[in-house]
């Protein structure tokens, strides 16, 4: 008398259709937020926050973001720079706006991302120079906070 | 004579390949992934000293000093409207808010109104937050019950700066 029925060797295979249809709506979604900017490149910097600001609709033809940090020291393109070692690299940067067909500073948008501890002094130094290489549409960015 | 009709086979493609680099894709989009938080500016023009020399024979806007003081640590410690009224209570900045409603108000006329000016002087060492602040209550106010957004001053400048902004 057999005890045991012969186990089936067949190999049971799951669909694994919907499984990497929703892996793949996963990896779009992450690409699609992704941020490689140079935003990420100044995480330490912490914006001070307020309702009023008005968050940028278009994106201006050139803009030159400048990260300051409470020491003083400007983040410009993932480098930390002196302010008072900026004119070359701003220089460059209206020269670049000029090749692209911006030839007036004045339409160069400066966007000033400083740390919220940092003395205000500083940021005016900051604006000082910039005005040096003759730019002068400047906007101060701050955290927007919807509920205030 | 019968012919012998082969069964069609499955073909079966080894996904397996395939779903590890998938999911090495995703752990990297989930590890790289950060949420950014939303961002406003506050717009600023600030002419040049010698373009705003030749604007010199322009009627000049009707102008609010702002005088921001710093205490210990770089915090405010009071706020001097047009060299008279001094706020140092923990309202300062509303309180700010509702003088230069006042002003606005008593002005009148709301194409006067568009045009008037802040001037900011403000303490070296006094920390950017607080300026921050400072603008925003001068440039409006949020309505309460979620009404929306009152704006009162559209052009601040700073005193030591080129010509302002």
């Amino acid at each position: 008398m057999r005890l045991f029925k012969k186990k089936s060797t067949e190999i049971l295979e799951g669909d694994l259709t919907p499984m990497i249809d929703m892996t793949f709506q996963l990896i779009a979604f992450f690409m699609l937020l992704i941020n490689f900017s140079e935003v990420d490149r100044a995480e330490e910097i912490l914006l001070p926050s307020s309702a009023l600001a008005v968050p940028p609709v278009v994106r201006p033809d050139y803009q030159i973001i400048l990260n300051l940090e409470p020491s003083g020291e400007v983040v410009f393109e993932g480098l930390k720079n002196d302010i008072d070692l900026l004119n070359p690299l701003l220089s460059r940067q209206v020269d670049a706006a000029a090749r692209e067909g911006i030839r007036d500073p004045a339409d160069i948008a400066v966007i000033i991302r400083s740390h919220k501890d940092t003395p205000t002094g500083i940021v005016q130094e900051l604006i000082a120079k910039c005005q040096e290489s003759e730019l002068q549409s400047f906007s101060l960015r701050v955290k927007d906070r919807i509920n205030p | 004579m019968q012919m012998s009709i082969s069964d069609p086979e499955e073909i079966k493609i080894n996904m397996t390949a395939m779903i590890d680099i998938v999911f090495q894709l995703l752990v990297f989009f989930i590890m790289t992934f950060k949420v950014v938080a939303m961002e406003g500016d506050f717009n600023i023009k600030m002419p040049l000293a010698s373009e705003s020399a030749d604007s010199l024979d322009e009627e000049l806007p009707d102008l609010i000093t702002v005088r921001l003081d710093a205490g210990e640590n770089g915090n405010i410690s009071s706020i001097t409207v047009d060299d008279s009224e001094i706020l140092r209570e923990a309202t300062m900045f509303s309180d700010l808010t509702s003088i230069v409603e006042e002003r606005l108000a008593a002005e009148g006329d709301p194409e006067r109104t568009s045009e008037t000016e802040v001037e900011f002087d403000i303490a070296y060492n006094l920390k950017y937050s607080y300026t921050v602040k400072a603008i925003a209550a001068v440039s409006g106010k949020v309505l309460p019950d979620g009404e929306g957004i009152k704006t009162l001053i559209k052009k601040v400048k700073f005193k030591d700066v080129g010509n302002g902004f």
